[in-house]
């Protein structure tokens, strides 16, 4: 398809108007035969007898859009033939990818300084501990998807887990959040090579399907084992974190100091919030550090050859299963970090939280920002979660424009808002043809 | 023993259904290697599709359930099958010869999309649709315990039957399915050779609707109830059964749907409704871990 050139479609000149006039009729037959079931009928009265209402002027003014739109984009295009698209980064890829370092710098001590910026507010820093809870998350599923090139789609499943994890120790041992955050990630770690062992060695299609279906396991398993999840009404009273042990409360207990105690000054509650904020920063930039650190590690490059080739790997003695299972259980092990935090900071989880829409509002993000990307993770995250804050006021629609604007990024740019990472590491620069002597 | 044959109706009939839909990601599969993951959303609407047609088939004094019922299922097949179509030419086709998975997100998108626009077109509450067809045959009686097949379960079956032998007609004899065969081996060899590879695959993701768009009437009629949510989590069921029988092979696609249906039948049956769908998925992982192509596929040769 990238062989052919933009040529006209005809040669009765560029703007061909009766062909245009005829393919935006064709579009607009298409989308009355869309409309009219769904648009036109309107299923009412839920309850005993159900009745049908019809609403014709919906359909008419859908389908006069849709041919207006066809004819003007069809117009527009031929005035302006597109160019052939290079399939490398795109200019504002390349200038990211060449100034990675000082931009990613100025972005943490933007993040640093928020807090005591002049526009901030308690709901600017609940967005951005939001953000950066996506943030993590991408940055840990970036570790299966981006480098180890595995299809995870149920990676919820152990968000899920480092949630319910400090939930139920909490409820059930009494475990705090420092304690239970070391064990959530193990258990999710557990979890991820429990699922990861027996199917991959499978295709990477077929690790798609099941990690979605164990991501459903589990929501299924904490809605329906009430005895020790509470089933559907979720845990509430999770305790908050503490600073170290001390707490974020105006009147701490009988002989123990609270936190503005501690560093004199006056009690307030945006305290524990920008500890929050402070908390999840520290946790991704760790997951950020941790994930750069390893891509220069043996390991790390095994990943990103197994993306490649798996052939090639198998023959240089690279053992597939057992490289991707550590992909696979340090993505989880991040996932299950992030969802200790989660628990912390909401107070109360329930299976709600862990559906499907999250698994794939993170796989979004991280193919979003082009795959294996850490700064282009953080900026599809900021499109992600920022999007539907502005969309406030269309509540009802903001999923609906979630679900366009997934396919119009992908169709607009299928690599990524950033470009696909390159390997680390690459014999040759600039391809096959140009043979350096080394 | 007749608790047994209850089961086994109420699993073939399930089965059917998903079978039907597995069809739709199985064909897809095979020819350009992604899930569709909006298929269960096809499915929804096809559902949605045939509960307005049989109210407006009411309104319209057609009441004779056999032509209504016709009459139902080709206006669903139609439309539910321009969503189909339409669903691939704006979301997929630009995306072809792509990265692998940028359709797929592409996929999910069009996925969230669809189930946001039915839930705000018809409302996010329940459609209830009243019986349509009634009465059924017993087969066996066991004191109090009768095995019945509803007249319901007897037109799903036979019309699953029906369709899959048309559809495993279209396949083996016709140009159409010729063309899907070859691109399904190599696309870019397909096209060398002159088969049209954009309209082979739209014609693909139209059959493909278009047996969804049955499964969403039958289960319209089963179920008596709808909602905008159904389509996932048939979606993945049917998914699972495409890759249980070996994703890209039709039958395999019917055998898994009718393995599944039959898995969650007897598990509601016998053990607790709550896990069925734990039960369904757990068989998957086991089927895979010993036959790594599901039960019919055909291994894939990778050469480097």
């Amino acid at each position: 398809m990238s062989l052919t050139p933009a040529t006209p479609r005809s040669a009765a000149g560029p703007l061909d108007l009766p062909a245009r006039l005829r393919d935006a009729g064709l579009a607009a037959f298409v989308a009355f035969m869309l409309f009219l079931p769904l648009v036109g009928f309107r299923l009412e009265g839920a309850e005993g007898r159900l009745g049908l209402a019809w609403r014709p002027d919906w359909v008419v003014i859908g389908t006069a859009a849709v041919f207006l739109g066809h004819l003007a984009l069809s117009i527009v295009r031929s005035l302006r033939p597109r160019a052939v698209r290079p399939a490398g980064a795109g200019p504002f890829g390349r200038f990211v990818s060449r100034h990675a370092l000082w931009l990613g710098g100025a972005g943490v001590a933007f993040a640093l300084a928020l807090p005591f910026l002049p526009f901030s507010s308690r709901y600017v820093i609940d967005v951005a501990t939001t953000l950066l809870i996506y943030v993590m998350l991408g940055w840990g599923l970036n570790i299966v998807v981006g480098l180890a090139g595995l299809l995870d789609l149920g990676y919820v499943a152990f968000y899920a887990v480092g949630a319910y994890s400090f939930a139920l120790g909490y409820h059930w041992f009494g475990l705090g959040f420092w304690e239970a955050l070391p064990l959530s990630g193990a258990l999710a770690a557990l979890f991820g090579i429990l699922l990861g062992f027996p199917v991959l060695r499978l295709r990477g299609d077929y690790l798609a399907i099941v990690t979605l279906g164990f991501g459903e396991i589990i929501r299924i398993v904490l809605l329906n084992w009430v005895q020790v999840t509470r089933g559907p009404n979720g845990i509430s009273g999770i305790p908050r974190p503490t600073f170290f042990g001390i707490e974020f409360t105006r009147q701490p207990a009988e002989g123990e100091l609270a936190f503005h105690q501690l560093f004199g000054i006056d009690y307030s509650p945006d305290h524990r919030v920008i500890f929050l904020y402070y908390l999840i920063l520290a946790l991704a930039l760790l997951t950020n550090v941790f994930v750069l650190r390893l891509r220069r590690l043996p390991i790390g490059r095994a990943w990103e050859a197994l993306r490649e080739d798996e052939i090639a790997c198998k023959a240089l003695g690279i053992n597939p299963t057992n490289t991707k299972l550590t992909a696979f259980a340090l993505g989880a092990m991040f996932g299950g970090f992030a969802g200790t935090f989660f628990a912390t900071r909401q107070g109360f989880i329930s299976p709600e939280s862990f559906t499907f829409i999250e698994s794939a509002t993170i796989l979004a993000i991280v193919v979003l920002g082009g795959m294996g990307s850490q700064l282009g993770v953080v900026l599809a995250a900021a499109v992600i979660v920022l999007l539907p804050e502005f969309g406030r006021e269309f509540e009802q629609f903001r999923m609906l424009l979630f679900g366009a604007a997934m396919v119009g990024i992908m169709v607009w740019r299928p690599r990524g808002l950033l470009a696909h990472r390159e390997p680390t590491v690459r014999l040759h620069v600039r391809g096959a043809h140009e043979e350096r002597p080394r | 023993m007749y608790y047994f044959l209850q089961q086994l109706v109420n699993g073939v009939t399930l089965g059917a259904m998903y079978g039907l839909i597995a069809i739709g990601y199985s064909m897809v599969y095979g020819i350009i290697g992604m899930i569709n993951f909006a298929h269960g959303e096809i499915y929804m609407i096809g559902a949605f599709i045939s509960i307005i047609s049989f109210l407006l088939l009411g309104i319209l004094g057609i009441t004779w359930v056999p032509l209504a019922l016709l009459l139902v299922l080709l206006l669903a097949m139609v439309f539910t099958a321009t969503y189909g179509w339409t669903v691939e030419r704006l979301a997929y086709r630009p995306l072809r010869g792509s990265f692998r998975l940028a359709p797929l997100i592409s996929a999910i998108g069009m996925s969230i999309f669809l189930q946001n626009y039915v839930q705000l077109l018809q409302g996010a509450n329940v459609k209830p649709l009243p019986p349509v067809v009634t009465g059924g045959w017993v087969l066996g009686r066991d004191g109090t315990f009768t095995v019945q097949i509803s007249n319901i379960q007897v037109i799903i079956i036979v019309l699953t039957v029906l369709l899959m032998t048309v559809f495993s007609w279209l396949i083996a004899k016709t140009p159409l399915g010729r063309a899907q065969r070859a691109c399904e081996q190599d696309l870019k060899m397909a096209a060398l050779c002159g088969v049209d590879v954009d309209r082979t695959i739209s014609l693909t993701f139209v059959m493909g609707a278009a047996l969804a768009a049955v499964a969403g009437l039958m289960a319209t009629l089963y179920y008596g109830v709808i909602d905008f949510f159904i389509g996932f989590l048939a979606g993945i069921k049917a998914f699972t059964a495409a890759v249980l029988g070996g994703i890209g092979s039709i039958p395999g696609a019917m055998l898994g749907g009718l393995l599944l249906g039959l898995v969650e039948a007897f598990w509601s049956g016998y053990f607790s409704t709550e896990y069925k769908d734990v039960a369904a998925f757990c068989i998957l992982v086991v089927v895979l871990i010993f036959l790594p192509t599901g039960l019919l596929g055909k291994p894939e040769v990778e050469k480097v």
